[in-house]
């Protein structure tokens, strides 16, 4: 098999969005964060509440203004797109929502705001059309045809999460973004709607940008992982590599802070607490290629002394 | 050898609701022993939160409870107390930590004075002295400074913090009991970390007895003693924490370990439980689990199966213990656990 260098679709080149921009209550939401996603792939972005994970997802889909850098997508620069440009862009990348409960309007039907996306972008030739575009999308996500005349409140949390994702499919797009999709969900429905995703995006050949705290699930179904901390990007690498051989203290400490559900295991789990002077002292760090394909951000010497560590 | 502090004993549970009368706990028994950690583990609208509500006495108007259900407490069932005679109990015999710090601290009233207030009301304590004794819990419960931040309200602090001041309250009168209601699901998981190995330690310090709801199984696996799965309103296996993480035996629980990618779950091997759990306003007959259920029998839809005994702690209401029922293998995560099991045991007779 020939290695082929995979197409990026999406680019994030060192991005930024300060709030409150020199003011005293400056907040650095996303501070010069790199990294691209492969055509194809499902990227894990993982962080602590205020890590500014969310933010980045938000504004790759143009729901925040960045300060400064730039978001290519297949090759073009959308980082200030507008009006018709901006309709097009956002058909070809949809978002899948945390909540359940809030995204999807209670007053609509379930027909309804799965065919908006429809509707706006005018992809079906007549009603009819319309709703046998629905209909087929009911039952990609595991719902029956009849679901499509009810309420949003008729159905349970992992249904509704299925019909946040069928509305993220109807307008065909190529790129997601889940942020948490599966937090407000019970732990066997979780298993459900990854699996889901998952066989969704082999079957469509979609990418994903997949937004969680939770390290095992993210894990589990990404391709590489992306681990951010006060609106840095502190590594990145292949699931396998992040997770199994990390090199950042931040993610060894996010890594040894989950719990694993075998009683042996936890009884000799130490959470190890995370030194924040890494990111605090001043010294100027950058994303560093430790191992092939897996990168820290750190001083030359942190590098050394990471990978004197990952190798004992 | 086990001494219980409490008893609960057929607890039912209904609501009565414009769509009819919701089943939310159908014959709930289990003991709690001093000291111990008992986790009550399942999913939403499986009634673990309903049974600590009851435990509390905090139900709704709508709730009804049958006179032979019996909560056993000190002597006295607890189901017979009237609501002044719960006041002593609330709060000060039975304490609870809630679920979302956000919303269980009072956002009016300094942080100082919320942990005060169970003092000067329980222990009859004068204000300033209760204040001095929430000083000295703010510390037992990690908060840096305490002093700068006895004045605080809950607005100023994160999450974590708040977490330990709800645990600084429930803890400031000594409770025998202490439930906590999913009590990290709110925090980030670096910060569960810190609260967990919190109650672990005070524990320890007090002695008291916990009831710890989740539906996270890797919390139960490092805070539990014993375990109790719930399923639609019932307890459908119970059993020390080894057995139910190293020898399940009922096919929910099989399902719960199955759905949580462990760290060398292959992609792809994630099983999830087909379905949704059952609407307890009309229960199915037979047992709850079985249209979920690929392994169940044809008796799972006639009839409920009884607590058959795995040994002197561990129980499962699944027919598949029954000596008539066809040997079933299952889930092969679930095997390896079975493997580790008779390793454990192995272990223990050569010892």
């Amino acid at each position: 098999m020939t290695e082929e260098t995979p197409k990026k679709l999406v680019e994030l080149k060192d991005l930024q969005l300060y709030f409150n921009k020199g003011k005293a209550n400056e907040v650095r939401a996303i501070d010069h964060v790199t990294f691209d996603i492969y055509e194809g792939e499902i990227f894990g972005l993982v962080g602590e509440s205020g890590s500014g994970k969310t933010t980045i997802g938000r504004t790759i889909l143009k729901l925040h203004e960045p300060t400064a850098g730039k978001i290519l997508f297949n090759g073009e620069d959308v980082t200030h797109l507008k009006g018709k440009a901006l309709l097009e862009f956002r058909k070809n990348a949809q978002m899948i929502f945390q909540d359940p409960q809030a995204s999807l309007n209670g007053r609509m039907k379930v027909r309804d705001i799965i065919a908006e996306g429809i509707d706006i972008n005018k992809l079906a030739k007549d009603r009819t059309d319309r709703d046998k575009k629905v209909q087929q999308l009911l039952k990609l996500v595991g719902l029956n045809e009849d679901h499509a005349t009810r309420y949003p409140h008729e159905f349970s949390g992992g249904q509704r999460q299925r019909i946040g994702i069928a509305r993220a499919l109807a307008v065909d797009p190529q790129f997601i973004i889940a942020d948490e999709p599966i937090s407000a969900l019970d732990v066997s429905i979780q298993a459900q709607v990854v699996n889901l995703m998952k066989e969704l995006q082999k079957r469509h050949s979609l990418t994903y940008l997949f937004i969680a705290h939770d390290l095992s699930m993210v894990k589990y179904i990404s391709d590489r992982i992306g681990v951010m901390h006060w609106g840095k990007l502190l590594e990145i690498g292949t699931a396998d590599a992040v997770y199994n051989h990390p090199l950042h203290p931040y993610t060894k400490s996010l890594l040894s802070a989950i719990p694993v559900p075998d009683p042996e295991i936890e009884s000799l789990r130490q959470h190890v607490e995370y030194d924040t002077t890494v990111e605090t002292d001043g010294k100027e760090r950058h994303m560093i290629e430790a191992n092939p394909g897996h990168f820290v951000l750190a001083t030359d010497e942190e590098v050394a002394l990471y990978k004197l560590q990952q190798n004992k | 050898m086990s001494n219980p502090i409490l008893k609960v004993e057929n607890l039912h549970v209904n609501f009565h609701t414009y769509a009819g009368t919701v089943q939310a706990i159908r014959d709930v028994s289990f003991d709690l022993n001093k000291g111990e950690t008992l986790a009550i583990v399942g999913e939403s609208g499986s009634g673990k939160s309903v049974t600590t509500k009851t435990l509390m006495g905090l139900n709704a108007k709508n709730a009804l409870i049958p006179d032979n259900s019996r909560l056993i407490f000190k002597d006295r069932n607890l189901l017979d107390l009237k609501e002044e005679e719960w006041q002593s109990v609330r709060g000060n015999e039975i304490a609870m930590i809630f679920q979302d710090p956000m919303t269980s601290l009072d956002p009016t009233m300094r942080i100082g004075m919320q942990i005060a207030e169970p003092l000067m009301k329980h222990r009859k304590m004068k204000k300033v002295a209760a204040l001095a004794r929430a000083l000295e819990l703010m510390k037992g419960v990690g908060i840096p400074n305490a002093e700068e931040h006895i004045n605080d309200y809950p607005h100023q602090w994160s999450g974590g913090m708040r977490q330990r001041a709800v645990i600084a309250i429930a803890l400031a009168v000594d409770p025998e009991i202490l439930i906590a209601d999913e009590p990290t699901t709110a925090l980030d998981v670096t910060i569960q970390a810190q609260i967990l190995k919190l109650m672990k330690e005070l524990q320890k310090d007090t002695g008291s007895s916990i009831i710890f709801i989740t539906h996270d199984l890797g919390v139960v696996a490092g805070m539990a003693n014993r375990v109790a799965v719930m399923y639609a309103g019932k307890i459908v296996e119970y059993g020390t924490v080894d057995e139910i993480f190293f020898n399940p035996q009922h096919p929910y629980t099989w399902g719960l370990l199955n759905s949580m990618p462990t760290t060398d779950t292959k992609v792809g091997s994630l099983v999830a439980i087909p379905g949704t759990p059952p609407d307890l306003l009309e229960p199915p007959t037979g047992d709850a689990f079985a249209s979920r259920n690929e392994y169940a029998l044809a008796i799972d839809l006639k009839e409920e199966p009884p607590f058959f005994r795995v040994s002197d702690t561990h129980y499962a209401a699944t027919w598949l213990l029954d000596e008539r029922a066809p040997k079933v293998t299952p889930p092969e995560q679930i095997q390896k656990r079975w493997e580790r099991w008779r390793e454990i045991q192995g272990q223990e007779a050569q010892s």
